[in-house]
């Protein structure tokens, strides 16, 4: 049961905050669609990846599991992905360059200082480009907060990765805050 | 120097505000409504305070510089009682719920399940609301955010109190919004 009384207990996650609290709601699914669906040279799969891992690296099984099906979605893979991504993707085909960007995430996810010139210069040299280094900074630290959030407020999550299906689909193709 | 390519007379988030508009948009809104529009409860002077606190845990300069001076006019008190606060919360003059709230905030920063039931039961018992606690943990949450960009990013971070304090008086005043930045004050730092 969660730390505070919510409106309607039944919605899991990040939904019943955002049901409880529509003045915040508002600006914090603006901040995931921009971020995630937003116009970025880095794909919205690409995108869902980096905050499904960053997730599963906070430990938030609601956060990693629906963005992870999110990025099976918008790849228009099964839901392996949501296991494979917890593994570092070892039989998925993913870019040198995603591959960079999210170990500069998981350090983003340990502490902004742990992002070194080293994880930089990295990047670069499998071609992102500065704007895709800032986007891979920015959704990182994101989820930081979103995974504190939902588990900060002690909130339920469905256990079983085919529970989070339909969730991923809407995310990825209706968005967020839309409905 | 900053990891990527940022104007160079802006310091810290703005300079990434600046860079990217289309993520400042929803980002400047969130500490707007977390931090600056009115609510029932908490005022926006013990919101700035929960900010600097969790900044200074991640040991963000800018953030809790910046979020310091905001708080100290908020409060209309001195810096020195914010400092007390970062650095001793437990002995600060400030109220026994406002003390449980940065507990459970303090928990948040090192963690969301890191918070526990009997923290807040015991922000129950010196008075804390629902809604105060929801807020107090998505501002601290939200602080785990803007540190690790402001920092994940290398972004500069002046060493000059007189400018966070100018910052925080127009900050107070002004509310956050994405463009808003003092001209002659970023002139000034750049020849301090």
């Amino acid at each position: 049961m969660a730390h505070i009384k919510l409106l309607n207990e039944e919605l899991p996650g990040i939904v019943g905050l955002l049901n409880y609290r529509p003045e915040t709601a508002k600006p914090l699914l603006e901040l995931a669609e921009t971020l995630l669906r937003g116009p970025s040279s880095l794909t919205s799969g690409e995108r869902e990846i980096i905050a499904a891992s960053v997730s599963y690296r906070n430990d938030c099984h609601f956060c990693h599991t629906s963005h992870a099906a999110a990025a099976a979605a918008h790849m228009g893979s099964g839901l392996d992905l949501i296991d494979e991504i917890k593994a570092g993707l070892p039989n998925t085909p993913v870019s040198d360059k995603l591959r960079a960007l999210l170990d500069i995430a998981h350090q983003v996810q340990k502490g902004g200082k742990h992002v070194t010139e080293t994880h930089i210069t990295a990047a670069r040299e499998s071609g992102a480009t500065d704007q895709e280094i800032h986007d891979a900074v920015l959704i990182a630290a994101a989820f930081c907060m979103f995974n504190r959030y939902v588990d900060g407020l002690g909130t339920w999550a469905p256990q079983a990765n085919e529970a989070y299906k339909e969730m991923g689909q809407r995310m990825a193709f209706v968005g967020y805050g839309k409905s | 120097m900053p990891h990527i390519d940022l104007p160079a007379e802006y310091p810290g988030i703005r300079s990434l505000f600046v860079y990217r508009p289309e993520t400042a948009e929803p980002l400047c809104h969130l500490a707007q409504v977390l931090l600056h529009d009115p609510h029932p409860t908490l005022s926006a002077g013990e919101r700035e305070l929960i900010a600097s606190y969790v900044s200074n845990l991640n040991t963000c300069k800018f953030c809790t510089s910046t979020h310091s001076a905001i708080a100290k006019h908020q409060l209309g008190s001195e810096l020195s009682l914010v400092k007390q606060v970062l650095a001793d919360p437990e002995n600060a003059s400030i109220s026994d719920k406002l003390k449980s709230l940065l507990k459970i905030a303090a928990r948040v920063q090192s963690g969301g399940k890191n918070v526990l039931p009997e923290d807040v039961e015991a922000a129950r018992k010196e008075g804390a609301t629902d809604i105060e606690i929801h807020d107090t943990v998505l501002i601290a949450a939200a602080f785990c955010m803007y540190n690790r960009y402001v920092d994940g990013l290398a972004t500069w971070q002046p060493d000059n109190e007189a400018f966070y304090d100018k910052m925080g008086e127009q900050r107070k005043r002004e509310g956050y919004k994405p463009t808003s930045i003092n001209f002659t004050l970023t002139q000034e730092l750049q020849k301090s």
